[in-house]
């Protein structure tokens, strides 16, 4: 079983988010593998486990992106690809045909990812590369089969569950309850810095997507003013409470 | 006048509310049309009308009763291709975020994800888990683009009726590989979290499973639904499905109540677009008094059964 995992590396959870000249400032903040993306390695590398097989690891940026594809060979990936897209300008469009262009040529029978990135959210390149590599997908999957050549994938819906059946190749994104990451060892640690990491060049890639969408702006929400908060009498708070959520904000 | 389509989401045979969000918008951007997939569906044409749509394509087969991916990005993409819509307005569900971008990429489109507002020609969308927004344009059409529930006003009823064109839909092998094996719905009397309008959610503080019957029984006089933050379902308190948060649903309800909820980023994340936060926390530094209109601080095990007495009250 040939297994491909497309990461991000995505600021910490917890990071500040500063604006500079109408961008995100990336300065001086942790960075992570994108939490989803985590699950993804995760259940590749318990397939692979019981089945055998290569699990590589992807991912598109700058020298940044090494740390995190180090994590992932720590972790236990066998290989890690990073496609440089320095001065290619970018939307999902353009990252989805440079990770799909890069996989594609490897004859994957199984491609797993994050079904959304914490940072930009935008929950659409996972989804574009199956598009692309013509492969059937699962999306949001918090529970995998593989048996026969077909994967058994359950996902949340609004109210209840689904689950679908496809045969491979296919994509799966990830949603949290697939599965807990593992830590890397030291071992894993170690043998990571010995494991193949190869840059591909967006320029070799031949990449005919054009940015479609383009982020004029970035703005922080206003700061909150402060709420009402009640305490010391309870009865006294809770007919407070009930009052001003009826006559201020009109919401009951 | 832009022309821009609504892809009308309906379950169970009724067009789901966030159907009408995405009409109410999309009036604001042109000429509104509609698509309606489905099994059975062709009677729920008309009532779009009454909302002001000029015209409904509806595919109506029995190869679209059960919702997969092929299928519908096959009928949507070809039918994009053909009418050439400028904005195509996606709800972001379960079933939207999974076939908007695979429609997108297959028609050469951008899609702009998950937006909550609509300003001066650009749609607002979060990003960081909420701690910042990007103003984003297309630069291309058609553009898609998903529509967050529960955010924006749903269309007025205006009377009306609308012109109803029936699609034809086809198939290839390809797009019928993925089968549905199971639907399982959970059954509740109350709403689906991410389509409550009001919602009671419980954290750590409420110290265990049979502690929910509390905020269960508020919900009810409230008509609400309920949820719970990362910290209650890890403890295996309740289902991971009832999660709002950064790994869990995203909600935006007029009224939130969080009990025994400390606030993580993490939480913030999935609810800070509610309208109305109330705050029910025995700690008076707990984050989610940060973002709180209304708190109490106080005992959750006191103040809830009060607090639904006097909903009751109130509400009957």
């Amino acid at each position: 079983m040939k297994i491909a995992v497309l990461i991000k590396q995505t600021f910490d959870t917890e990071a500040k988010i500063v604006v500079k000249e109408g961008k995100v400032d990336p300065s001086g903040v942790n960075v992570i593998i994108n939490p989803y993306d985590e699950f993804a390695i995760e259940e590749a590398l318990r397939i692979k486990e019981k089945v055998g097989g290569e699990v590589v690891v992807f991912s598109a940026g700058s020298d940044k992106v090494t740390e995190s594809l180090r994590k992932a060979l720590a972790m236990g990936a066998d290989r890690a690809v990073r496609v440089e897209l320095d001065g290619v300008a970018v939307d999902e469009g353009v990252v989805a045909e440079a990770l799909a262009k890069a996989v594609g040529e490897g004859n994957f029978d199984l491609v797993l990812t994050g079904w959304l990135a914490i940072d930009d959210r935008s929950a659409q390149v996972g989804v574009r590369v199956a598009e692309i590599l013509n492969l059937s997908q699962i999306n949001m999957v918090t529970q995998l089969e593989l048996a026969d050549g077909k994967l058994t994938g359950s996902r949340e819906i609004e109210g209840g569950m689904e689950v679908v059946e496809v045969p491979l190749p296919a994509l799966i994104t990830a949603q949290r309850g697939l599965n807990e990451p593992r830590y890397p060892s030291m071992k894993g640690i170690m043998q990571a810095k010995k494991k193949e990491l190869k840059v591909v060049n967006a320029s070799d890639l031949n990449i005919s997507a054009q940015p479609k969408v383009e982020v004029k702006d970035v703005f922080l929400p206003k700061a909150k003013e402060a709420g009402k908060i009640y305490k010391d009498d309870m009865a006294d708070a809770v007919s407070a409470l009930v009052k001003a959520l009826r006559e201020e904000a009109k919401v009951i | 006048m832009a022309k821009v389509w609504v892809i009308l989401e309906a379950q169970d045979q009724k067009i789901k509310k966030v159907s009408y969000e995405m009409i109410g918008l999309a009036k604001q951007l042109g000429d509104v049309e509609a698509v309606l997939l489905g099994s059975g569906v062709s009677s729920l044409a008309q009532e779009a009308g009454e909302y002001g749509v000029s015209k409904v394509f509806v595919a109506d087969c029995a190869e679209l009763k059960d919702y997969t991916t092929a299928k519908y990005t096959r009928v949507l993409a070809d039918l994009i291709q053909k009418k050439k819509p400028e904005i195509v307005l996606v709800a972001n569900t379960s079933q939207g975020r999974d076939f908007a971008p695979r429609v997108a990429q297959r028609i050469g489109a951008g899609q702009i994800s998950d937006v909550m507002d609509y300003q001066e020609g650009q749609f607002i969308r979060p990003v960081y888990s909420g701690k910042a927004f990007f103003k984003v344009s297309p630069c291309a059409c058609p553009a898609i683009v998903t529509v967050r529930p529960n955010v924006f006003p749903a269309a007025e009823k205006c009377g009306g009726s609308c012109l109803v064109e029936e699609v034809a839909a086809s198939f290839s092998a390809d797009d019928l590989k993925a089968i549905v094996k199971e639907v399982v719905k959970q059954v509740s009397s109350r709403p689906e979290l991410t389509e409550a309008n009001i919602i009671v959610s419980g954290g750590r503080g409420m110290k265990g499973p049979e502690n929910f019957a509390i905020l269960e029984e508020m919900a009810d006089v409230l008509g609400a639904a309920v949820g719970a933050s990362r910290a209650a379902v890890d403890s295996g308190w309740r289902h991971h499905s009832f999660q709002v948060g950064q790994t869990g649903k995203t909600v935006s309800p007029s009224l939130y109540i969080a009990c025994g909820i400390s606030g993580a980023i993490q939480h913030l994340a999935g609810m800070g677009s509610s309208k109305v936060i109330v705050a029910i926390n025995k700690d008076p530094e707990a984050n989610i008094f940060k973002v709180a209109d209304y708190g109490i601080v106080g005992d959750l095990f006191e103040v809830v059964p009060m607090l639904t007495a006097e909903f009751k009250k109130l509400l009957s």
